[in-house]
């Protein structure tokens, strides 16, 4: 084909520079399960040099693939094995001895994050995930690249509440031993309800126990690409034009990643995984999920309705995305963090978005409450009453959702949390100020839903 | 095909119309050799808008090099230039 189309080159050419397409992330997925050792010390120096093994050049030539197409690729992380698992076959494993070595690697080889410092609860604990989860707030507190996550729930198995009231202590004193920054150490945990096993995207990235021995995941995003395309259709347009619009964005935004994600597997010689695409904001003015809300014409991200926009946005997307790519990842749709999106960011302020708005959006949305500052002395039931909200929300909806949210020590409603970077600022929220204690602390396991006679 | 196709890239130059930009890349191009297979050039909203098609093939320095050499030309020319392997534009808006 020695044709070339202007219009088209001039489209894309502005989707990248006004409206901020870029792929978020290209993370490698790594399975550990070869490195457990029987000793803390051992696994480490397994794990640290598989690391670099596998990664050592992924982020030069994740570099010369992104110069080759001038598309940013924002991020570069890796993915493994939950390391509650690996760690486990340890004597008294030393899991903050096993967090800062990964951090090293993560260093080592240029990555912006590492994932995996996981656990998968949502039945029970064995007894290394319960010395897991007392070595998260410290392992989170000593590192710089490391995020953590747990699955506490699934559609199948139910949701296994004493992990929820653990995973809340957790929080909170990540947030404590992190206090002096905002209690960022909160921002790199999440907790899930159906984890999903080839998620590209942080804090919530593993290498799922069924993944192969490597993959490149990728994750790309451009709402600011939708919101633009929705201002361009007159104010009129039905809901099914609307929906076709954002199916062609989602379409062309796939494949772009997805074109990009194969050349860069290739390079660095590993299968190529999934494609996530997922509406991811930053906190750059028209890089924004809440923009697209103010496009299809709300006032505000939270009015009325709000929920009804995101609902046709996520399935709108999925279907795009479908059609553009054969393995499309399990979390494609929209995010809805706050502290990363302008927009959101600004109805959160002007007391247009609240915590209870937020959590009837995690319903349609493709997580969950992301990236929301409370204040610093919110009670531990409370948060881990928020966590059992949100769990329910999935485990009955057959769908992912997950809580990331940072209790800021020292603050409260009215001040901001700034995290930098990709993660923005936040308002501190309000929460619910009424006590969640004798419900959370019964502790044991909700019993799995019954998948029949829905209404 | 396939490997015919990724040597071809786009290279896309926009802004305010003045003498020798044409002459200034092709110059580039030249040096680097880097054949130019197909030009098209418009003014668009008081813009000038070039886009051509090029293969890198027979390229005497690596892409990142080359990429350099032309992106100079933008101080010196008070100009936008792009360049793009060309396969992201088939892919994203043909099914």
């Amino acid at each position: 084909m020695s044709d070339f189309n202007q219009k088209q080159i001039l489209e894309t050419i502005k989707m990248i520079k006004i409206h901020h397409l870029d792929i978020r992330t290209t993370t490698l997925s790594l399975s550990l399960r070869d490195c457990a050792t029987g000793d803390t010390k051992k696994t480490a120096a397994k794990i640290y040099d598989k690391i670099i093994k596998y990664a050592k050049n992924f982020v030069s030539l994740a570099d010369e693939i992104e110069n080759e197409y001038s598309i940013p690729i924002v991020n570069k992380r890796i993915a493994l094995t939950p390391i509650s698992l690996i760690g486990e076959s340890c004597d008294n494993c030393d899991y903050v001895y096993l967090a800062k070595t990964i951090d090293r690697a993560a260093c080592e080889v240029g990555v912006d994050f590492v994932g995996g410092f996981s656990a998968l609860v949502d039945k029970g604990f064995t007894n290394g995930d319960l010395r897991f989860f007392e070595q998260i707030p410290e392992a989170l507190a000593v590192t710089q690249k490391l995020c953590s996550s747990v699955n506490l729930g699934t559609s199948k198995a139910g949701v296994n509440m004493d992990g929820v009231l653990k995973t809340a202590d957790v929080i909170k004193k990540t947030a404590l031993l992190t206090k002096d920054f905002d209690s960022i150490g909160a921002a790199k945990f999440v907790c899930f309800c159906n984890a999903v096993t080839d998620n590209p995207f942080m804090a919530g990235a593993f290498c799922g126990v069924n993944e192969a021995e490597c993959a490149l995941n990728i994750g790309v995003s451009g709402p600011g690409v939708v919101s633009s395309a929705i201002y361009d259709l007159p104010k009129e347009a039905d809901f099914g034009e609307v929906s076709n619009l954002i199916k062609k964005m989602a379409f062309k935004i796939t494949i772009a990643g997805e074109l990009i994600g194969r050349k860069l597997a290739k390079k660095i010689n590993i299968p190529f995984g999934v494609i996530d695409l997922s509406l991811a904001p930053t906190p750059l003015r028209g890089d924004s999920v809440a923009e697209i809300f103010k496009a299809m014409g709300l006032e505000q991200a939270g009015a009325h309705g709000t929920t009804m926009a995101l609902a046709m946005l996520n399935d709108a997307v999925k279907k795009g995305g479908i059609m553009a790519s054969s393995y499309v990842g399990g979390l494609s749709g929209a995010f809805i963090p706050v502290s990363e999106d302008a927009g959101m960011i600004e109805a959160a302020e002007i007391g247009s978005l609240t915590i209870d708005k937020l959590e009837a959006m995690t319903s349609v949305c493709s997580v969950g409450l992301d990236m929301i500052a409370i204040p610093g002395d919110t009670p531990n039931s409370t948060i881990a009453g928020m966590i059992a909200d949100e769990m329910a929300i999935g485990m009955i909806n057959k769908k992912t959702t997950a809580v990331r949210i940072v209790p800021v020590i020292g603050k409260e409603v009215g001040d901001k949390a700034e995290f930098g970077g990709l993660l923005g600022y936040a308002p501190i929220m309000k929460v619910n100020p009424y006590s969640s204690l004798d419900f959370v602390k019964r502790g044991g396991r909700v019993p799995a839903p019954i998948h029949s006679m829905n209404n | 095909m396939e490997e015919n196709d990724s040597n071809q890239i786009i290279i896309t130059v926009t802004g305010k119309d003045k003498v020798g930009i044409v002459s200034a890349v092709s110059n580039c191009l030249a040096q680097n050799k880097v054949n130019i297979e197909d030009i098209k050039q418009t003014i668009m909203q008081d813009n000038f808008v070039m886009i051509m098609l090029c293969n890198v093939e027979k390229m005497t320095v690596s892409f990142k090099e080359f990429k350099d050499n032309l992106l100079k030309l933008t101080d010196e020319l008070g100009m936008e230039i792009w360049v793009q392997k060309k396969d992201i534009f088939d892919k994203m808006h043909t099914i």
